[in-house]
């Protein structure tokens, strides 16, 4: 049997042998590579996306790749695809590889300059990916804001979930806290004509008062987080699950009876402060700080109690101190995302923060892997856009994700992406021939 | 003054004594052993003397400081490190990031240091990358660095439990059956590591172990634990004929 699978490959090798031929040329293409490509595809759109969707039989250009035109109208399936070939797969295929040799030159000139330039360098492209991306629909707009503070959510309630291995149901809670604080602070600060009165201080100021108000709803949320974690901790038990999910109804039916703030019917006219580029400055500052956290060997203290909690006491470990700060540093940051959701909504209920909101939070984090913060960007990003693009099967929605989470959970039980550490230094070097080179630059 | 001492402890689990009246002294840089059949209770007198459980009754004394309530993380930064009988490593760290978790209470950057990657974190992660190499050198096993432990042989494993206690700096090295489950190469060699570990810090060991050929070799007291009390104290030559600790040993072979 062996030999017969060695001398004629089956369909599936012969597949896997194709798309490693095609993918071949394209690992030599670094990072900036793709960013390059990706902005002269969006840029490609921006300028004859029109006139080739409405040449296509399009009314305008779709939205997601496509893939929202072939759920709901079939019959324009050819046209969606085509789009998509002509202003993304064939325009980044080919910039991509083609210009590797130069953009490889480029990035390994950038390697010679310290981390942050490198970094912002790459940073501004993608903001300009998305930037172009998103001025063509204001739905484009929304859904990356949305995205962006899931990767928040995913991230941080990794670090429980994943990084620590406990399971914490809080999420929403925190995020649901973070966003009523947030959302009272601008608007009784800020905004005219409301609930809560006048506006106390000049509106203008608003916009620059809005990290103060994410961060208090951050470090609110953290003082809840508080209240969960003590009796969680306190032995080596594990109660965190259930105690974290009462937090988040105690939360939800707290908010329900508040009159101040709208009870049930929830809060709006939050200012428009969450615009695209403060979200995406939120979510690269959320990927920092947590990436920093969970590499140094204070963040991997977290991982010892996962794998082998009496081993990391004996090791000098405070076990106590490094779970509840992980927790409340989780907290923090859902807490930040909630503000930030609040203002890109602009408009909140209880009800946005209930089992719902948990579900998707933990099907991402378990969809994009464990332990691993490239896995929660893939899981957040891709689940975002997968659950935007199937919309139109409305209930079918519901049915489809479920088998995915399920397929991945049989096939890759611990997530898409896990358990790897993700190197910052690393992603922005040149690829290609010189293995060596590259090595030396990490190193 | 001697460096750890523990009077009359004893330990109860449940109805089950485990632990009676049980005195020790160390002095700094002695090799001490603890031998006693299956089920003797040393496992449960190291456990007790390292904060993992603490005793019904008795004192523990490091340098004259009482640590008999203190938690485990407190008394192993205090100079008692470890390894354990049924090896505990973190499944999936490396095996450099075992050695330097147990600098844990060492590093003084702080929470800002984790979350904004401070010139002191970079600085400290270094010097703490560079001394857990040493001691990866110190037990044979630099080239094993960024392995993930649970690809290790076994004889692997145990080093870098000894590696990973020694980053704690103890004072009193515990070293719960080092060369439990070895074949006799790698036996030898954990001794020979022993010995060298010794004599470059300096610390004083206290040592479980089966097998008497190690005990008797590497120990200058020994104490034998039977039902958990101590019935013979000496050195290697006074234990080995002594009737109590042959009786005990013998009574354990014909039950077998
Ligand atoms: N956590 C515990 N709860 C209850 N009983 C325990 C516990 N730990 C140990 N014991 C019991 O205490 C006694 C002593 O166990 P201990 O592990 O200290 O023996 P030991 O001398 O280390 O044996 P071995 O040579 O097999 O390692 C045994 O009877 C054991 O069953
Ligand atoms: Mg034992």
């Amino acid at each position: 049997m062996t030999t017969n699978s060695a001398s004629t490959p089956t369909i599936r090798q012969r597949i896997r042998a194709l798309f490693s031929r095609i993918w071949e040329p394209y690992r030599s293409v670094p990072l900036l590579g793709w960013l390059i490509a990706a902005l002269v595809a969006v840029g490609l759109e921006q300028l004859v996306g029109l006139p080739l969707a409405r040449g296509l039989g399009l009314t305008k250009i779709p939205a997601l790749f496509g893939a929202v035109v072939i759920l709901s109208k079939p019959a324009l399936t050819p046209s969606a695809l085509l789009f998509t070939t002509l202003i993304y797969i064939l325009p980044i295929g080919i910039v991509a590889r083609f210009t590797a040799p130069l953009t490889n030159r480029i990035a390994a000139k950038l390697a010679e300059y310290p981390l942050v330039v490198t970094a912002l360098v790459h940073l501004v492209l993608l903001y300009a990916v998305l930037h172009i991306w998103c001025d063509i629909t204001d739905y484009r707009l929304l859904v990356a804001r949305l995205a962006m503070i899931s990767i928040i959510l995913t991230l941080s309630l990794n670090v429980v979930n994943g990084y620590m291995g406990e399971f914490s149901c809080s999420h929403p809670g925190f995020m649901s806290i973070g966003a009523y604080v947030a959302s009272a602070f601008t608007i009784v600060l800020f905004v005219s004509e409301n609930r809560f009165g006048e506006a106390l201080l000049p509106p203008a100021l608003g916009p620059y008062m809005f990290p103060l108000a994410l961060m208090l709803g951050g470090l609110i949320s953290a003082f809840g987080a508080l209240l969960v974690a003590i009796p969680s901790f306190r032995t080596r038990g594990d109660y965190l699950a259930i105690i974290s999910l009462a937090f988040m109804f105690i939360v939800k039916s707290f908010f329900e009876n508040m009159e101040v703030v709208g009870g049930a019917r929830g809060i709006s006219n939050q200012p428009d402060y969450a615009t695209l580029p403060i979200v995406f400055l939120w979510t690269i500052l959320s990927i920092w700080i947590i990436n920093n956290f969970v590499r140094s060997t204070m963040g991997k203290a977290l991982n010892a109690v996962r794998d082998g909690e009496l081993a990391a006491n004996a090791m000098t470990v405070d076990t106590r101190k490094t779970k509840m700060t992980a927790f409340l540093f989780a907290a923090f940051w859902a807490g930040v995302a909630g503000g930030l959701f609040a203002h890109v909504l602009r408009y909140i209920n209880p009800d946005s923060f209930g089992i719902r909101k948990l579900a998707e939070v933990l099907a991402m984090v378990y969809f994009g892997g464990l332990n691993s913060v490239t896995g929660s960007v893939v899981g957040a990003v891709g689940l975002s856009l997968i659950s935007e693009a199937l919309r139109p099967l409305d209930i079918f929605k519901w049915i489809i994700i479920p088998i995915m989470l399920i397929l991945i959970m049989i096939y890759r039980p611990t997530g898409l992406i896990a358990f790897t550490e993700f190197n910052v230094e690393k992603i922005f070097l040149p690829k290609g021939r010189a293995p060596e080179g590259a090595e030396h630059a990490s190193a | 003054m001697p460096l750890l001492e523990v009077h009359d402890m004893t330990h109860f689990f449940g109805g089950l004594r485990a632990v009676h009246d049980y005195n020790l002294s160390i002095e700094p840089g002695q090799i001490r052993g603890l031998i006693g059949p299956n089920g003797a209770g040393k496992t449960t007198i190291f456990n007790l003397i390292t904060g993992i459980y603490h005793p019904t009754e008795g004192e523990i004394l490091l340098n004259g400081e009482e640590i008999t309530r203190l938690e485990p993380n407190q008394i192993a930064d205090r100079g008692l490190g470890r390894t354990f009988q049924n090896l505990r490593l973190w499944r999936y760290l490396s095996v450099l990031d075992h050695v330097k978790m147990a600098r844990y209470s060492k590093l003084t950057y702080g929470l800002t240091g984790a979350f904004f990657g401070t010139s002191k974190r970079v600085r400290e992660e270094k010097a703490t990358d560079k001394l857990a190499m040493d001691l990866l050198e110190l037990v044979g096993i630099p080239h094993l660095a960024d392995q993930i432990v649970t690809n290790l042989p076994y004889g692997a494993q145990r080093r870098v439990e000894l590696a990973r206690a020694l980053a704690t700096e103890p004072k009193v090295l515990f070293l719960d059956e080092p060369t439990a489950g070895m074949n006799p190469e790698e036996l030898i060699q954990m001794m020979a590591i022993i010995r060298q570990v010794h004599s470059e810090i300096g610390m004083a060991i206290y040592l479980i172990e089966h097998r008497m050929k190690v005990v008797m070799d590497l120990c200058e007291i020994i104490q034998t634990l039977n039902f958990g009390e101590v019935i013979a104290e000496g050195t290697p030559e006074e234990i080995r004929n002594d009737p109590g600790v042959i009786e005990a040993y013998l009574g354990k072979e014909v039950v077998i």
